[in-house]
């Protein structure tokens, strides 16, 4: 076994282990330090495919930014977790099952027999001096430039979408100093005849 | 390396959308609660300018940006129709925003994003295109549909979209990235050709197809991937509900024409028992779980997935007839849902919200038009004619006996007979039942022009269906 082989064996078992605890794990806060290292691991899977621009971005972005807020988010709300557990266990023997079909059709479609090295062939690695950045960017502002700008749509959307549904007017506490000189009797007292009832009647 | 620098124009119409949803989110940050009358003016204006660059430019064509963007006739027509159909649902939503507290500059915002991502949706020739349009189109939707905050239903059915929602689109993207592992590409065309060319496995084209199907089907709505549907069309506050209810739907037809036919059209025979699946269990499903709604939102939301069903038998047919009938269908099916939300919103008031059937008890003596207007729907979404719904399923049931699936044709024969029983329910309710309030209805001018436009349009429609149907079939063939 190379030794190329082995840092993804290594790396595909993390990742499979880590994304399995997010999911499982009780606790969110350990469930979104598990995603980082899931991050960190298909990172590395990247890596060896000679994509490094983009496990770096990986690990920049999504490590660094979007877990640490989520992280944040999820120390600061008070989650609580006992009706999420709830038909847990119900609905656990269906999940199984259905879980083991698809492995079990996937195992048959993406093994070997149909993406072996003798049908899709190894890729051929790049010559040294080869940037990998340059050419995501060259493609990315020419050939892709439509999908790249309706990214930046979605993105602009987004921004858009979570302060319509977070930002809530908040009532002014400044006085009105106007309004309150203005105010006169009327406006503040009402004042209401009633007829005298006994104290038993009441009770 | 290759570069050709893009035919823009052929663009115009998205980005003249695009420049002004920018337009009208500046207007609407500058002026605040202010804006919200001019935002939906702007919108509107969008909207209606955007339509007439597209009837400009009808018919012309060809791919540009790489081939990630196609304009032919078929995006041209269900561009036009999102448009135009965009236009009367923002018109009938207005009044129902303003008297909920819901009129606020974000919706017209959201509301003219969603439609551009419908857009980059009808035109997509590309899988990258074709996933960024409809995650575009629905960010928008479910923020809309969580925008009434205060509302415990609709921030349940907000989540449950989203989260099925999301779950969808993973199933999509899987879809996709196995069709690439078969072919090398996320190019429609170059994977049609490659199809064409052989020698590909079968196995992992199948493979990828079912997580396509199911990501389609989740998003049309199709039984078993239609569980999310009547909660948000009961959730959401109606004007909501009307805006995705029918565009969006365009759209996914758009998608599955795209996906299904431009890109996989030579392994038909792969997807084509899948939908026999979806359709017909969705026109059972929806039929006969229609028959026990008391609520007219959720009732109308089963009658959708009997209708996706209907839709579904006129693509899984595998031919140009099918396709052109399975079109026809979407357009119409839109436009009629478009009349009977509509009607809901033009019935209900601050604090009542008319969608329980029984609210429409004696409708025929306190507005007797109106009763007509929704007369001319009901009919016309059960099938009778001389109504368009009629038209839309006899196409496609006649795709289908053309093809020799007869017993799918029984079941959908069977099926529309079933659904008659709940639309003419509504009709019975409505002429022949006391009516329980006798106060006249009274509605904004030109919401009744909009809802008189718009049945009698589908009347029209099923009166003259030869110029619609000459166009569906102009573009298949």
């Amino acid at each position: 076994m190379s030794i190329e082989k082995l840092i993804f064996y290594g790396f595909a078992v993390i990742l499979l282990f880590a994304a399995t605890m997010v999911v499982t794990i009780r606790n969110p806060v350990k469930a979104a330090l598990f995603l980082i290292l899931a991050f960190f691991t298909s990172a590395g899977i990247w890596l060896i495919l000679e994509a490094e621009f983009l496990a770096l971005i990986l690990v920049l972005v999504y490590v660094g930014a979007v877990m640490v807020l989520f992280l944040f988010v999820v120390m600061m709300l008070d989650i609580d977790l006992a009706p999420l557990q709830e038909g847990f266990t119900q609905y656990l023997p269906i999940g199984i099952v259905v879980a083991a079909l698809i492995t079990v059709e996937m195992i048959a479609v993406l093994g070997a027999a149909h993406f072996g090295l003798d049908i899709v062939a190894a890729p051929i690695p790049h010559p040294e001096g080869y940037s990998n950045t340059r050419e995501i960017g060259l493609l990315l502002y020419t050939v892709y430039v439509y999908p790249f700008e309706i990214a930046s749509v979605i993105l602009t959307v987004a921004i858009v979408a979570a302060i319509t549904l977070t930002l809530r007017e908040k009532k002014s506490k400044s006085q009105n100093i106007a309004e309150q000189v203005k105010v006169r009797r009327e406006d503040r007292v009402r004042l209401i005849k009633m007829d005298a009832v006994n104290k038993e009647e009441v009770d | 390396m290759n570069f050709e620098v893009p035919n823009m124009i052929f663009a115009l119409p998205e980005m003249f959308m695009l420049g002004m949803a920018c337009v009208i989110l500046l207007t609407v940050a500058y002026l605040g609660e202010k804006g919200a009358n001019i935002a939906y003016g702007l919108s509107q204006f969008t909207l209606i300018m955007t339509a007439f660059l597209i009837y400009r430019s009808f018919g012309e064509g060809g791919l540009t940006f790489d081939g990630t963007y196609i304009k032919d006739t078929f995006s041209d027509v269900l561009k036009l129709a999102i448009t135009v159909i965009n236009i009367a649902v923002l018109l009938y939503s207005t009044s129902y925003l303003k008297s909920r507290g819901l009129f606020k500059g974000e919706y017209y915002v959201l509301a003219i994003f969603s439609t551009l991502g419908m857009m980059i949706m009808v035109s997509a020739n590309h899988f990258l295109t074709l996933y960024l349009g409809l995650e575009l189109m629905s960010l928008c939707l479910y923020a809309m549909v969580a925008m009434h905050r205060d509302s415990k239903v609709a921030t349940e059915a907000a989540m449950k979209y989203f989260i099925l929602g999301a779950i969808a689109s993973g199933m999509l993207l899987y879809g996709m990235s196995i069709i690439y592992g078969a072919t090398g590409s996320l190019d429609l065309a170059t994977i049609a050709s490659a199809i064409q060319t052989g020698g590909l496995n079968d196995t992992v084209l199948s493979f990828g197809i079912v997580f396509l199907v199911i990501g389609i089907g989740f998003k049309l709505g199709a039984v078993p991937f239609h569980m999310w549907l009547p909660d948000v069309y009961h959730g959401a506050p109606t004007a909501v509900t009307l805006f995705l209810a029918t565009a969006p739907k365009i759209a996914a037809f758009a998608m599955a024409i795209r996906i299904l036919v431009d890109g996989l059209g030579d392994v038909h025979q792969h997807w084509q028992g899948m939908l026999i699946m979806l359709s017909v269990l969705s026109m059972i499903i929806g039929n006969v779980v229609a028959i026990a709604q008391t609520n007219l939102k959720r009732m109308l939301a089963y009658s959708t997935i009997s209708h996706v069903g209907f839709m579904l038998l006129g693509v899984l047919s595998g031919s140009q007839e099918g396709y052109a009938a399975a079109m026809f269908y979407a357009l119409v099916y839109s436009l009629m849902s478009l009349g009977a939300f509509g009607m809901i919103i033009l019935m209900s008031r601050q604090g009542f919200e008319a969608d329980n059937i029984d609210d429409y008890k004696g409708l025929s003596e306190r507005n007797p038009w109106f009763a007509l207007m929704m007369l001319i729907l009901m009919f016309s979404m059960a099938g009778i004619p001389p109504l368009a719904g009629f038209y839309a399923k006899l196409t496609v049931i006649k795709a289908i006996v053309d093809i020799n699936l007869m017993s799918v044709a029984i079941v959908a024969v069977l099926m529309s007979v079933i659904g008659a029983f709940y639309y003419l329910r509504i009709i019975k309710v409505m002429y022949f039942d006391k009516a329980e309030q006798n106060e006249p209805l009274e509605a904004p001018t030109d919401m009744c022009i909009m809802i008189s436009i718009n049945a009698l349009t589908v009347l029209a429609l099923g009166l003259f269906p030869g110029a619609l149907l000459a166009i569906c079939a102009s573009v298949f063939f």
